[in-house]
């Protein structure tokens, strides 16, 4: 319990570090950031304390928001992503999810991947959509939803696969 | 009542995420309306200070580049002073109207948002006020917005909420600069009759109206103009002379008869 306890503090400090200090200095192509923050609430433990979950979401959004001027922007999407996470778990994952029998680092690829992508694509939905601000550019939030969606997939899924141990 | 209770525990996730929601989508609209980011922003000591930490490591990476933009400036300011038998104009408005002129470096940019804003390394401590203009070797940057003892916000000139007075340098006709949040190479003048003649290349600079920026402060030249829907103002593209991807030595100007305009302005109305 501690152990995890101790990766998740880790985790979070070193994500918020990553996300500000690097990935959003990247503009890739101009305006291309992965958001791999996101990486904290995907990969939180399934079945732990729930309330203490959604709140740490929400003060990591929050945080982000302090650093990156964006208004209240990331902790919207960051709390929403939290609370709609078990949804998709059970999507991607099957009833097992709720049994505790699957580790998300153990679970095959495909499922692991489907879980990523529609999380993530949810959470810059949001994002972009509090960004932008203005429904009548729905065409650009859309189309920076996708892009930077899939810039922020290929970075967690590589983060992932860094630093997730090979033991299991 | 005792239903009451055990419905609220039986919901207390529901109940946490919709508190949290509203907190954090009524911080956004409080964001979105101007000026009211009362205590979301980046000038705040705690997190200012990681970005100027971030700042000492990674500013000498491009010293380089940076000692050439000086050198060309003061190459351009030497080549003033030496050409010139009475004080050149630009300088003797400043001067007349009465501009302090103070430095700064950028620790905190972004141009890749629709809303952009830039950190300072100085704050009130060191004289730096609402409203004051910021400007760097090439042309305007942005308006301060934000300040606390150390630090200050400004918020650049890629903002869609950020507006500046500006005019044609040629015919002195003048119009608001905004932004689009398209592209951060351009940004866009408007209110500009049909009538005037514009030629691509032509400068624009700032007019001197909103006692913010002194006249003549260049900003960019005119890419490309259409006119607007009613056919009867220009929409005028401006390349942008800074390149605000790259932004490391600002000056920050500040108008010491601001508080008599305001004055006068009051009685005015």
């Amino acid at each position: 319990m501690n152990s995890a306890l101790f990766i998740n503090i880790t985790r979070f400090i070193a994500l918020l570090l990553l996300q500000v200090l690097v990935c959003n200095q990247l503009n890739f192509l101009g305006s291309l950031n992965p958001y791999v923050y996101v990486l904290f609430v995907l990969l939180y433990p399934i079945g732990d304390n729930r309330m203490g979950f959604i709140f740490l979401a929400f003060i990591l959004g929050f945080i982000l928001d302090l650093f990156l001027d964006s208004g209240g922007a990331h902790a919207t999407a960051a709390v929403s992503m939290a609370y709609i996470r078990p949804a998709f778990l059970k999507f991607s994952f099957g009833a097992v999810y709720e049994y505790q029998a699957i580790k998300l680092n153990a679970a095959e690829a495909l499922p692991r991947l489907t879980y990523f992508t529609l999380l993530i694509l949810i959470h810059h939905f949001i994002l972009f959509t509090l960004i932008y601000f203005d429904s009548s550019k729905f065409k650009i939030i859309i189309y920076n939803t996708l892009i930077n969606g899939g810039f922020t997939l290929l970075f967690v899924w590589l983060l992932n696969a860094l630093f997730s141990s090979q033991k299991s | 009542m005792q239903r009451i209770i055990y419905f609220l525990i039986r919901n207390k996730n529901f109940i946490l995420f919709l508190t949290l929601l509203s907190i954090s989508i009524s911080l956004n609209f409080s964001y979105n309306e101007y000026n009211k980011s009362k205590f979301i922003n980046s000038s705040n000591f705690i997190f200012s200070s990681l970005y100027d930490t971030k700042f000492t490591v990674s500013k000498y990476l491009n010293l380089e580049l940076q000692n050439q933009l000086l050198l060309e400036e003061n190459k351009n300011l030497k080549k003033i002073l030496f050409n010139s038998e009475t004080p050149t104009k630009s300088f003797d408005s400043i001067n007349s109207i009465g501009f302090e002129v103070m430095t700064a470096s950028v620790i905190k940019n972004s141009y890749s948002k629709t809303n952009n804003f830039i950190t300072i390394n100085k704050g009130s401590k060191h004289g730096i006020g609402i409203d004051n203009g910021v400007i760097s070797s090439n042309g305007v940057v942005g308006i301060i917005d934000k300040t606390s003892s150390k630090y200050a916000r400004v918020i650049s000139i890629l903002n869609i909420k950020s507006k500046i007075n500006a005019k044609l340098k040629k015919s002195n006709h003048f119009g608001t600069l905004e932004w689009n949040g398209k592209n951060h190479r351009l940004v866009q003048l408007h209110d500009i009759q049909d009538l005037v003649k514009l030629v691509k290349g032509d400068t624009v600079v700032t007019s001197g109206f909103s006692s913010v920026f002194p006249e003549n402060i260049p900003i960019g030249r005119i890419e490309s103009f259409q006119l607007n829907d009613t056919k009867d103002l220009y929409i005028i593209n401006v390349v942008l002379f800074n390149d605000m991807t790259n932004l490391r030595h600002v000056h920050i100007i500040e108008n010491l008869d601001l508080e008599q305009l305001k004055i006068l302005k009051r009685k005015n109305e």
